[in-house]
């Protein structure tokens, strides 16, 4: 079987039980991954997104209340394999994860190189020599200073600790790598430097990644693809290209409008409300009862509507197509306008 | 004595030194988490503090909160010198300076209710009366919005949101008719739609009390919506102070010019170009660089100047300050 890398989820769904009931984190989530492409799963806290990660994984908690769905790797339905067998040949080999705050979760008395070459020795059955030199390779693209690899966890900055739970999941060299918000705890400067380092890796070695953050600005750095993600479900997905200057689906052109730019930077919106409960979610369009433009017709699920040019938007404004559903979000709404930054007069 | 009129605070040489002890008593040196940091806030106005983390802007933040006291340099506030208050005016001091916390969960005891958390500081600064008491919560509870106000008095920090709960700390900060707000990272912890929200609040709040600001962040973007001035803070010194327009449209210091290019604004064309920023990383507060604290990373330095001598604050604009020796008058 080629090892080419590409991904395809169909129709995936992971509900939690709780008390309240079924908890639908991921409900029927597709999505598409080529070969050293990067898709961004954009998406807000509790919107599912690392629920997603888990679930392409099989990393799953003991309260599954319904796991299912297709998850196709090189032309196969991985779902389909035994625990065991997806253990040794999808996690970690083909599918590796960074996730979320994992490097607070290194082992403090163990040496960060030794933590890095664990990854190589069970899932690659490499020994002495070779692991060693890989850990160098790994630690090299991610610029971590050689030294570094015999260092504990507690010695090294926020920045390097992160590096070094990303080269853990490079070490096996895996085609597909989940990044689970690899920078949202980090410095500026670092970020942008962590993200360099994360697109040479991309385009050297055409890994690809699923990248899921609730950073706007920082999912531009990587994305290929953009996918967002309210309430459990995908609501549009393209090309980012496409997506960052004119989003479709009305959430993420709020999302879009909520965010603060460095350069040029307007009115600010913001979505009133809160994102719905996912033990009970609206019936309908999940986002209704936030959203300005809803109708009728909004009542009822609405299915994904594709636009010429390859894009897919969850929202009943597009049946008619493109054109309809962005004519019909005109409407201005109120901003939150920058500063004059004229200070206070002085007391005269 | 104008100009004393408008002045709300100002700090000068303001020192704050954590001293380090090897074994828990030999003298190793100390952490010199804010080292020389002089401003000035007039009324009404919003500063922001912008550094990365480990930088010293929230013991900056603690130290003008009088949580520290600060080994050195002095603060002002209303024309009054900190250093000189009794304890009666430390206690007048704590009811002009509001507080607004990073994490809102983590600032709300989680065995109170709304109605309680809102009474505590009225029933330490001497409201007595119930009546005024109740008044109070009722209005601090509607001017952060967080309407209808009968809904909320009874719910306890978990019962909220992140953005509720944020309101919560916003009306606990205001709730003595503070003069002067300082919030540290109050948006950071808080998704992108909802960051806009509290913003905004925190600007009407701003605007409707004629309240100074002291905005800690290490987010440049959000900072041209609610600050008037920044300050960029690097391994405690102030390198850069200047109006916000004027900072973000052109900086002067090599390292906000390589913060601002950090950030990235969301456009397609990121993914297919690299960022050009210095590597390494911020140094130690215990044993930082001589002279000037970014020559190792700076791009510009120049050599036998930057790695000796401290640069002192040049203006090469009205209104802008910058500590970097490239602006240094010939």
């Amino acid at each position: 079987m080629a090892e080419n890398g590409r991904l395809r989820l169909k129709d995936l769904y992971l509900h939690y039980r709780s008390q309240k009931g079924p908890v639908q984190a991921v409900d029927g989530v597709s999505l598409h991954l080529e070969r050293g492409r990067a898709v961004a799963v954009l998406g807000e806290s509790g919107c599912g997104k690392s629920s997603l990660a888990r679930a392409i994984l099989r990393l799953l908690p003991r309260n599954v209340e319904y796991f299912g769905g297709e998850v196709w790797l090189d032309g196969r339905n991985v779902m389909e394999l035994s625990e065991e067998k997806f253990r040794r040949e999808v996690r970690w080999v083909r599918i590796a994860l960074v996730a979320q705050a994992a490097m607070n979760a290194l082992n403090p008395v163990v040496r960060v190189g030794k933590q890095v070459a664990e990854a190589l020795r069970v899932h690659r059955q490499m020994t002495g020599k070779q692991v060693r030199r890989r850990v160098r390779d790994v630690f090299r693209q991610l610029e971590v200073p050689e030294d570094f690899i015999d260092s504990y966890p507690f010695e090294l900055s926020g920045g390097m600790r992160q590096r070094a739970v990303i080269a853990m999941a490079l070490a096996a060299g895996p085609r597909i790598v989940i990044l689970d918000e690899p920078t949202s705890a980090l410095d500026l400067l670092t970020q942008a430097n962590i993200m360099n380092a994360l697109k040479r890796i991309k385009e050297e070695q055409g890994t690809s990644f699923i990248f899921i953050t609730h950073d706007v600005g920082t999912s531009s750095e990587l994305a290929d693809e953009v996918a967002v993600m309210y309430a459990g479900q995908v609501v549009e997905v393209g090309r980012a290209d496409r997506f960052f200057p004119d989003p479709l689906h009305p959430y993420s052109r709020k999302l879009m409008a909520s965010v603060p730019r460095l350069h040029g930077g307007g009115g600010l919106e913001f979505i009133p409300g809160q994102p719905p409960s996912l033990v009970d979610p609206p019936e309908g369009c999940r986002f209704m009862p936030r959203c300005q433009f809803s109708f009728e017709k909004c009542r009822e699920a609405p299915p994904l509507f594709h636009t010429d040019d390859g894009r897919g938007v969850r929202c009943w404004l597009y049946e008619q197509g493109c054109e309809a559903g962005l004519a019909a979000q005109r409407e201005p709404t109120a901003a939150v306008e920058p500063m004059d930054d004229t200070p206070p007069p002085e007391d005269a | 004595m104008a100009e004393h009129n408008n002045r709300l605070m100002a700090a000068r040489d303001l020192q704050m030194w954590f001293p380090v002890r090897r074994w828990g008593f030999i003298p190793a040196g100390a952490v010199r988490a804010v080292d020389g940091v002089s401003f000035e806030l007039r009324r009404g106005e919003a500063v922001a503090v912008v550094g990365e983390s480990g930088c010293g802007k929230s013991t900056l933040a603690r130290t003008l909160l009088a949580i520290h006291t600060p080994t050195g340099g002095r603060i002002t506030f209303e024309g009054r010198d900190m250093e000189q208050f009794t304890s009666r005016e430390m206690r007048w001091y704590r009811r002009r300076v509001g507080y607004v916390q990073q994490d809102p969960y983590g600032a709300l005891p989680p065995f109170m209710n709304v109605h309680r958390i809102l009474r505590e500081p009225l029933i330490v600064n001497g409201v007595r009366d119930r009546q005024e008491q109740e008044e109070r919560i009722r209005d601090g509870l509607r001017e952060v919005r967080l309407v209808p106000v009968e809904d909320f008095l009874d719910k306890f920090p978990h019962m909220l949101s992140g953005g509720q709960q944020q309101r919560l700390v916003i009306a606990r900060a205001i709730i003595l008719n503070p003069g002067l707000l300082i919030a540290d990272e109050p948006v950071s912890m808080l998704d992108a739609s909802v960051r806009v929200e509290i913003l905004k609040l925190l600007r009407r709040i701003q605007d409707a009390h004629n309240l100074g600001v002291c905005y800690i962040t290490h987010d440049l973007s959000t900072v041209r919506y609610f600050s008037h001035r920044i300050m960029v803070m690097y391994a405690g010194k102030l390198v850069e102070k200047a109006p916000v327009g004027g900072l973000l449209d052109d900086p002067c210091h090599p390292y906000t010019r390589a913060l601002l290019r950090a950030i990235p604004d969301p456009e397609p064309e990121n993914a297919r170009t690299y960022r050009p920023v210095p590597g390494g990383e911020p140094p130690s507060l215990m044993n930082p660089p001589s002279g000037c604290r970014f020559h190792p990373r700076c791009e510009y330095a120049i050599a036998g100047l930057c790695e000796v001598e401290e640069p002192p604050h040049f203006v090469p604009r009205a209104d802008h300050e910058v500590a970097c020796w490239l602006f240094r008058e010939e």
